[in-house]
C-alpha cells in the first residue's frame, strides 16, 4: 500500500516528462525532416521549385528523365568502380595488417597503431592539392586507379583501427589449436578469424564504401574528364551545364545516388549505433 | 611461419620480420599515398610552384607565409573558418547532439527510433547532396523563406545576408547526428541509480545535469569536440556546393580559401602554405585527441 500511494505520483511525472520528451524530440526532428521531405516530394512533382510542398499529382517523370546513360548509369558505375575497388584496397589492407598487430606483441605495434590514430584524424582536404601536383608529376591524375588508390590510403587509417579491435575480439584459443596442426597465420586469418569476426568486416566494408561514396572533393580534385566523373561530381552538372535548373531531376538524382548508402547504412546501423559508436574510435 | 607464440629468442629478428609482413601492402599504401603528399605539401608549401611552368619553381622558404599572413583575404578566411568552426561544432552539433541524446533517455520508444532515423539519415546522405538540400531550404524562393512568410516573420536572402551562417547551420543538420550517437552511448553508461538518487535528493534537471551527467560524460565530452572540430576543419563540398565561398568571398573557409589559390590563380605553393597551416592545425587537435585516448592502446 505505502509502495503504491509512493509509486503513482512517481509514475505519472514520469509519463509526463515522457511526454514533454516526445514533443521535444519531434519538434527539433520536423526542423531536420524538412530539408529531407524537400528532396523526396519534389522528385515526385512535375513542377517542383525551391519550396517543400506535396505535388498536385505523383509522377515518375523526373525518375523518367535523369535515368539515361549518361546523366544517371555513367556516373552510378563510375561511383561503383570508384568506390568498389577502394574498399576492396582497404580491407584486405585492413584485414592483412590488422593480422600481426592483434595476434603477435610487438614493440612496434604501439607506435605504429599511435601513428594510425593520429592520421584517421588529419584533415584530409588540407593534402588534396599536394596530392594534385603529385599526381601530375607520376601521371596518376585523372586515372582511376590513382583515384581508386588515394582513396583506400585515406580510409585506411580508420579501418586499420576498426578491424583491429574487432579483431582483438576474436579468442586467440581457436587458432592456436590451428596452429598446432600446421596452419600457416595466412590460413588461420582467412579460414578462422576473419569468418568469426564477420560482422566486424562488414562493418568496414560498408563504412568506407559510405565514406567514398559521399566523397566530394577527392574526384573533383583528381578526375578530369567528365565520362569517369562519379555521382558525387557529376551531380553539379545539373547546376553548370544544363541551362536552367530542373529541380525536380536534381531531386530524383540525389534520391538515386542517396539510395545505395542508405541502405547500407541500415545494413550495419545497429553495430554502429549501439554502445560501441564506432569502433571505440570515439570510447570515452 | 607461423608457429606457436613463444617468448622472443636469439634469431627472432627473421621471425619478426615474416610476422611483420602483412602490415607490408597497408604501410606502402599509406606512405605512398597518405604520407607522400604530406612530405610533399611540407615541401612545396616553401616553393612558388604554379599551375604553368612547373619546370622551374624555385625555393622561397617563409614568402607564403608572410603573404599568407599580410592577405586580408587570408585572414578572412581564418576568421570565417574559426566562426564555422565555433557555430557549427562547438555550438551546435555538440550542444543539439546532447540535447537529442539526453530526449531520448526519457522519450518512447517509437518516437526515439522515428526522430534517429531522420537525424542520421542527414548524416548519412552524401555531403553534395546534403549541400543541395540545404540550399534549397535557404535560398529567397526556399522552404525557410516560405515558412517565415507564413508566421509573417520578415523573410530575407539568407546566402547573400548571412552566407557563414547558413552553411554552419547546414553543418550542424549534417553532423550532429554524430554527436548525438556518441552522446547517447555516454548517456547508456551512466547507473541509473545516480540520476535517481539526486532526483529522490532534490535535485532539479539543470543540476543534475550540471553536477552529475557533464562530469561523468567528460571523456566523450572531449572526444566528441575534438571529432567535430577536425571534422568541420576540413569540410570543402558543402559549403562548395552552397555558396563557392561566396557571395565575395563571405562565406569561404580555408580550404575554399586553398582552392581557390592553388587553382583558380594558378598559385599552388601559396595554395599549398595555406594547407600546411590546416594540416598543422589539424594535427594540434589530433594530438589532443589521443592525449584523451590515451589509455586507449
Amino acid at each position: 500500500m505505502a509502495l503504491s500511494t509512493r509509486g503513482t505520483p512517481f509514475r505519472s511525472r514520469r509519463t509526463g516528462r515522457r511526454l514533454a520528451a516526445d514533443a521535444g524530440l519531434l519538434a527539433l526532428a520536423a526542423a531536420f525532416a524538412l530539408p529531407l521531405a524537400w528532396v523526396v516530394l519534389s522528385a515526385l512533382d512535375a513542377h517542383a521549385g525551391l519550396t517543400v510542398k506535396v505535388p498536385d499529382g505523383v509522377t515518375l517523370a523526373n525518375f523518367d528523365a535523369v535515368l539515361k546513360p549518361d546523366i544517371t548509369f555513367t556516373p552510378m558505375l563510375n561511383s561503383l568502380i570508384l568506390c568498389g575497388g577502394g574498399t576492396l584496397l582497404t580491407v584486405v589492407c585492413a584485414a592483412l595488417a590488422a593480422y600481426p598487430l592483434s595476434r603477435f606483441r610487438s614493440r612496434l605495434n604501439r607506435p605504429f597503431l599511435l601513428t594510425i590514430l593520429f592520421a584517421t584524424s588529419l584533415p584530409i582536404t588540407a593534402i588534396m592539392v599536394p596530392v594534385y601536383a603529385l599526381f601530375v608529376r607520376v601521371n596518376l591524375i585523372d586515372t582511376m586507379q590513382g583515384t581508386i588508390f588515394f582513396f583506400a590510403a585515406s580510409q585506411l587509417p580508420f579501418a586499420i583501427w576498426l578491424m583491429k579491435n574487432f579483431m582483438d575480439g576474436v579468442p586467440k584459443e581457436l587458432e592456436e589449436a590451428a596452429w598446432t596442426d600446421g596452419a600457416s597465420s595466412f590460413q588461420s586469418l582467412v579460414r578462422i578469424v576473419l569468418p568469426l569476426m564477420g560482422p566486424g568486416v562488414a562493418v568496414v566494408t560498408v563504412f568506407s564504401f559510405v565514406m567514398m561514396w559521399g566523397n566530394f572533393f577527392v574526384p573533383f580534385m583528381l578526375l578530369l574528364t567528365p565520362d569517369q566523373m562519379p555521382a558525387s561530381v557529376s551531380i553539379n552538372e545539373f547546376f553548370g551545364n544544363r541551362g536552367m535548373v530542373v529541380y525536380g531531376q536534381l531531386a530524383a538524382f540525389s534520391v538515386i545516388y542517396s539510395t545505395p548508402v542508405l541502405l547500407l547504412y541500415v545494413l550495419i546501423a545497429r553495430r554502429l549505433g549501439g554502445g560501441f559508436a564506432l569502433g571505440g574510435a570515439v570510447k570515452g | 611461419m607461423g608457429t606457436k607464440v613463444a617468448p622472443p629468442r636469439r634469431g627472432g629478428l627473421l621471425r619478426s620480420l615474416t610476422r611483420a609482413l602483412p602490415l607490408a601492402p597497408a604501410v606502402v599504401l599509406l606512405l605512398l599515398f597518405l604520407a607522400g603528399p604530406i612530405a610533399y605539401c611540407a615541401y612545396i608549401a616553401f616553393t612558388d610552384l604554379q599551375l604553368t611552368g612547373q619546370a622551374h619553381s624555385s625555393f622561397v622558404g617563409l614568402d607564403n607565409f608572410r603573404t599568407a599572413f599580410k592577405d586580408d583575404a587570408f585572414r578572412n578566411a581564418v576568421w570565417l573558418t574559426l566562426v564555422f568552426t565555433v557555430l557549427s561544432s562547438l555550438v551546435g552539433q555538440n550542444t543539439l547532439g546532447l540535447a537529442l541524446a539526453s530526449l531520448m533517455q526519457r522519450a518512447s520508444k517509437p518516437v526515439r527510433t522515428l526522430v534517429g532515423g531522420i537525424v542520421i539519415t542527414a548524416w548519412v546522405l552524401p555531403e553534395v547532396v546534403a549541400g543541395f538540400l540545404l540550399y534549397a531550404f535557404f535560398r529567397r524562393e526556399g522552404t525557410l523563406n516560405a515558412i517565415l512568410d507564413w508566421l509573417h516573420l520578415p523573410s530575407q536572402n539568407w546566402m547573400f545576408t548571412l552566407p557563414i551562417l547558413a552553411v554552419s547551420f547546414a553543418n550542424v543538420w549534417r553532423g550532429t547526428a554524430f554527436s548525438m550517437l556518441v552522446y547517447s552511448a555516454a548517456l547508456n553508461e551512466i547507473p541509473k541509480e545516480i540520476t535517481e538518487a539526486a532526483e529522490v535528493d532534490g535535485a532539479g534537471g539543470w543540476r543534475r545535469l550540471w553536477h552529475i551527467t557533464l562530469p561523468m560524460i567528460r571523456r566523450s565530452i572531449g572526444t566528441n569536440l575534438m571529432l567535430n572540430t577536425l571534422q568541420t576543419l576540413s569540410v570543402f563540398g558543402l559549403i562548395w556546393v552552397m555558396t563557392r565561398g561566396g557571395p565575395g568571398n563571405r562565406s569561404q573557409t580555408l580550404p575554399l580559401f586553398m582552392y581557390e589559390q592553388a587553382f583558380q590563380k594558378s598559385m599552388i605553393g601559396y595554395g599549398t602554405a595555406v594547407a600546411l597551416l590546416l594540416l598543422v592545425v589539424g594535427s594540434l587537435f589530433s594530438v589532443v585527441y589521443m592525449r584523451l585516448l590515451r589509455t586507449e592502446v
